[in-house]
């Protein structure tokens, strides 16, 4: 039987081979794959790049306390970013399932219609689901748009839903029964996390403190764009510092939102907040980005 | 001429089921379009679309190999400057240079300005194949879909999903064409895991080539497939399918070679409420329900595979390992979701948006309680009751259960209520406040229900329309004009006597609104004509049960011999108010006519018929009985015809004129209370 990892190892190694970097995860808490650098600044302008990772997305409220077979407050997604896309990629796309074992022949495969959008991030693309006998495996989008700005080539993005592919090969209903490694169950590695953090996220964290820290990373990172126009030397602004203020505003947003804090008028007015962020590094970084190559 | 026959093929990346019909018609209508533009829409020609996700098909027969050659006549100089002592001048001897022949064989022709040379151009017709090659690239461009998108780069071409090869042959041969980087070719490709990637193909062998590689182009014959496999499937099985057109339509345009499969799940996921497992497999699985002999919800389903069959069952046990997981998720929720009460979850709405500006959920649905209570007021219904039906129906959108399934909304919170043991009333009016979702859809089926569905659908016409976020077009997301169908279909279905002008207030373009979907209802659902539907509305409306006795009245009463004649004077008579500016006058107490200036003759038994009728038509419009008021008042046409036919109304004296005037206004205010008979368009006038 393929481990979780043996799975992982594989897909990297198809990837990898096509020209892929392997990067590995950002480490930083994000809510999902596209928002870490490798996607959300690299799909900008128009230099190709081909990237491929793990990046375990922590969504505070979809945590179950490790008692719902299915739904976790930290899974894994293998992002994928092959820019620009490829005109044979669906075909690359099956044959990465292949390459993990999947006999297509033996199966039904569907790419249903699911447009991708985050509005946090500015940001859309259009594409499908993967279904494999009914079960959805991955997220195929084609960006259109990025921190508010037309894609000058298109990339395409697969995520992978990892824990749904392995249980798929595995054949286990509950997440917590796969195998991770040779002999040790994916419970064994996680379930403590999925438990603490649901406690945490729901019960204990300290709105305060919470909201507190929001302004401050808010802060540090209108700082620095407020910076970022007189800078006379631009290549060496810290726009990577200031985007990664961005990721902490948008865990500390989801935080509280598990905790109930947020009221509706507020709610909105968060996202707003940490969008006007994002658009504004994704903008200076394409100006950066084109100074260097002018 | 040699006819040939035509086949188009646009290979995608696979296009939204819901697209792919409307697209193909519209590929159509260009196609036609194009064919007539350019004199190639020859007798005989046969056009036909078809497609499947991966591909947008037209084929034609005996299109024309070319066009027909065109003949203009081209005009030169004045024949009065063309001559001059009996040779050419120098313009006519240019003009023949220019059509390459000699003066000697220019023509005369006769125009409006006088008589000119002139010269027959004939022109060549073009060759078929060059007219589409370069006309497809643009045609296929502008076929329309709701949403597109780019993916060569920036700025480059729109479709619905990646244009991956084109097939474009008239007869054998290639028409050539460059498109987004595809080149046209005769090759087609199979399914994408059971067919070839290369298939060379002919207009005359397409279908039966694609079909040996396992992809039936036509939509009708993936249709029959299913319908004949099922069929099949369930032979001997003691199962019924419940038919379910719409998902049959959606995995027609999901797959390119479709195969039912039957598979089951564990009984004792019955014991969850059957609108939660029917939800789940239709509109998150896509699978077709199944019952068993006496009606009830077997443990069964039917998945439709884009594939040719399952012979390992490798496929089914994963539709059902899918399901299993699905429904265990809906147990837990079923469960978690009952250990806090509905009320309880009151509070939490605080926190689930219904629009930035119009506040949270908590908000609408004490407004909505507020609202439902009025009305229930009014209809003298039990006010606190509605009331508590009313503030329970949001309260579902915090449960687990509408948070993962969210058509579920609704439902939902009905089957929790009843599951708490509130009474029939108040568990169905949360369960049934969302009806009606379409034309089809029933409207609630008790008086709770259909207020607090009024409620819910008031409040968001109002509040929406107040910032401004009116429907325009195509978008109307917050479906506004689905939810003012709602409020009139319950309205006037539910025979409720409410006031809806007054519920709406003095919106006036929300009033316009609701006029657009009256007419809407009346004309299209109901198949009353357009002009009695003017007229009644003309008439002014707020109860609408009211406005539609009036349009029954209307109808039945229009085919009488008296009524059409009538409304044709009426409308002589409007226009008579207008040209001397008097406002036809509302109905009222008091009159302003001066019965001492009438003539005797036509004026003064007008006056008396109009005074008998009045009496008799209030009486009748107190009792709602308006069709014998309608023949009232059609029975006056006599008298105005004689009226007409003898009395000047534009009297010289101005006070005979003036009471003369004030006649014909009450007569028309009084009697228009009904319907607007100057806004019917008699026999007389359609011809």
């Amino acid at each position: 039987m393929q481990t979780f990892q043996d799975i992982l190892m594989r897909l990297k190694q198809y990837w990898g081979s096509r020209g892929c970097v392997i990067q590995e995860p950002y480490d930083l808490e994000v809510g999902a794959g596209t928002m870490c650098p490798e996607t959300f600044l690299r799909v900008l302008g128009p230099e190709p790049y081909r990237v491929a990772y793990i990046q375990p997305s922590r969504r505070p409220a979809d945590g179950r306390y490790g008692e719902n077979p299915n739904r976790l407050y930290k899974h894994w997604q293998l992002q994928v970013i092959l820019k620009p896309s490829p005109d044979d990629i669906q075909d690359q796309y099956l044959a990465s399932l292949e390459a993990i074992g999947i006999d297509l022949a033996k199966h039904d495969i569907k790419f249903e219609e699911d447009n991708w959008e985050s509005p946090t991030l500015g940001a859309w693309g259009i594409g499908w689901q993967v279904m494999l006998d009914g079960l959805e495996i991955t997220q195929f989008t084609y960006f259109q748009q990025c921190g508010g700005l037309d894609l000058e080539v298109v990339p395409v993005e697969l995520t992978y839903g990892m824990e749904r592919l392995t249980a798929f090969l595995q054949g286990k209903s509950s997440v917590y029964d796969l195998e991770w490694a040779e002999g040790v169950s994916y419970g064994q590695v996680r379930l403590a996390d999925e438990v603490q953090f649901s406690v945490y996220n729901f019960e204990l964290a300290d709105v305060p403190t919470l909201w507190k820290l929001f302004r401050l990373h808010e802060a540090e990172c209108g700082r620095l764009l407020e910076a970022w126009p007189g800078c006379p030397d631009k290549r060496r602004f810290p726009l990577l510092a200031a985007y990664d203020q961005v990721l902490k505003c948008s865990h500390l947003f989801n935080l509280l939102d598990s905790r109930g804090a947020l009221s509706v008028t507020e709610r909105v007015a968060v996202i707003g907040r940490v969008r006007k962020l994002a658009v504004g590094v994704a903008q200076a970084w394409l100006q950066q980005n084109r100074k260097e190559t002018a | 001429m040699n006819r040939l026959p035509l086949l188009v093929e646009i290979g995608t990346e696979e296009i939204p089921d819901g697209m792919i019909a409307p697209a193909l018609e519209h590929f159509r209508q260009l196609f036609a379009g194009l064919l007539e533009e350019q004199r190639l829409a020859a007798e005989g020609v046969r056009l036909q679309t078809d497609g499947t996700p991966r591909r947008l098909v037209l084929r034609a027969e005996n299109l024309p190999e070319r066009q027909p050659d065109s003949e203009e006549w081209v005009l030169g100089p004045p024949v009065a400057a063309a001559f001059r002592d009996g040779g050419p001048t120098p313009a006519a001897e240019g003009f023949a240079r220019k059509m390459g022949v000699t003066p000697a064989e220019l023509e005369r022709r006769q125009t409006s300005k006088g008589e000119y040379l002139a010269c027959r151009k004939r022109t060549a017709g073009r060759p078929t194949r060059e007219i589409l090659a370069a006309a497809l690239p643009e045609l296929i461009l502008k076929i329309h879909f709701p949403k597109t998108m780019y993916w060569t780069a920036r700025g480059g071409p729109r479709f619905i999903r990646p244009i991956r090869w084109l097939v474009a042959l008239l007869g054998d041969q290639v028409v050539p064409f460059e498109l987004a980087g595809v080149r046209s070719g005769e090759l087609s490709r199979g399914h994408r895991l059971l067919g070839a990637r290369e298939i060379p193909v002919r207009p005359g062998d397409y279908l039966e080539a694609l079909r040996r590689n396992y992809v039936l182009v036509s939509a009708a014959e993936r249709r029959r497939r299913i319908e004949s496999e099922i069929t099949r499937l369930l032979e001997g099985s003691g199962l019924r399918l419940r038919p379910d057109p719409e998902l049959l339509e959606s995995l027609v345009y999901l797959t390119e070679y479709p195969t039912p499969i039957l598979g089951r799940f564990e009984a004792d996921y019955l014991s969850l409420p059957e609108e939660v497992l029917v939800t789940v497999m239709r509109h998150h699985q896509r699978y077709f329900s199944l019952e068993d002999a006496q009606g009830r919800l077997a443990p069964h389903f039917i998945a439709v595979m884009n594939a040719a069959g399952d012979p390992e069952g490798l496929v089914r046990q994963g539709h059902e390992r899918v399901l299993r997981a699905r429904f265990n998720d809906a147990r837990f929720f079923w469960q978690l979701d009952r250990q806090k009460k509905l009320e309880d979850r009151l509070p939490l709405l605080a926190h689930v948006t219904y629009q930035a500006r119009l506040g949270s959920y908590l908000d609408k649905a004490r407004r909505m309680a507020r609202l439902a209570g009025r009305l229930a007021r009014r209809l003298k219904a039990d006010a606190a009751l509605i009331e508590r039906a009313a503030l329970l129906a949001k309260c579902d959108l915090t449960t687990e259960m509408v948070k993962e399934f969210t058509e579920l909304q609704g439902v939902m919170g009905g089957l929790y209520a009843r599951q708490e043991g509130q009474p029939e009333q108040v568990w169905r009016a949360v369960y049934e406040h969302y009806r009606p979702e379409s034309m089809e859809d029933p409207i609630p089926s008790t008086l709770a229900g259909r207020l607090v569905s009024l409620a819910d659908k008031l409040d968001s016409l109002q509040g929406c329309f107040r910032l401004g976020l009116v429907p325009s077009g195509s978008r109307d997301p917050f479906a506004l004009r689905r939810a003012a169908q709602g409020v009139v279909r319950i309205l006037v279905e539910g025979g409720l006597p409410l006031p809806l002008r007054k519920l709406i207030g003095r919106d006036r373009a929300l009033a316009e609104f609701f006029e657009d979907r009256l007419r809407y209802y009346f004309r299209e659902v109901r198949g009353f004509r357009y002009d009695e539907v003017n007229a009644a509305l003309a008439a002014g409306w707020d109860d609408l049960t009211d406005l539609a006795a009036r349009l029954e009245a209307l109808a039945a009463v229009r085919p009488t011999e008296n009524f059409e004649p009538l409304a044709a004077s009426f409308k002589r008579i409007r226009n008579i108010l207008e040209q001397a500016g008097v406002a036809p006058a509302p109905p009222r107490r008091t009159s302003a006519i001066e019965p001492g200036r009438l003539e005797p003759g036509p004026e003064a038994e007008l006056y008396g018929a109009f005074l008998r009728v009045r009496a008799r038509v209030k009486r009748l419009r107190r009792q709602r009985q308006y069709a014998p008021a309608l023949q009232a008042i059609a029975s006056l046409r006599p008298a105005v015809d004689r009226f007409f036919d003898h009395v000047l109304v534009n009297a010289p004296d101005p006070a005979l004129r003036q009471n003369r005037l004030t006649l014909l206004s009450e007569l028309l205010g009084e009697f228009s209370a009904i319907a607007d008979f100057s806004e019917i368009v008699t026999t007389q006038e359609e011809k």
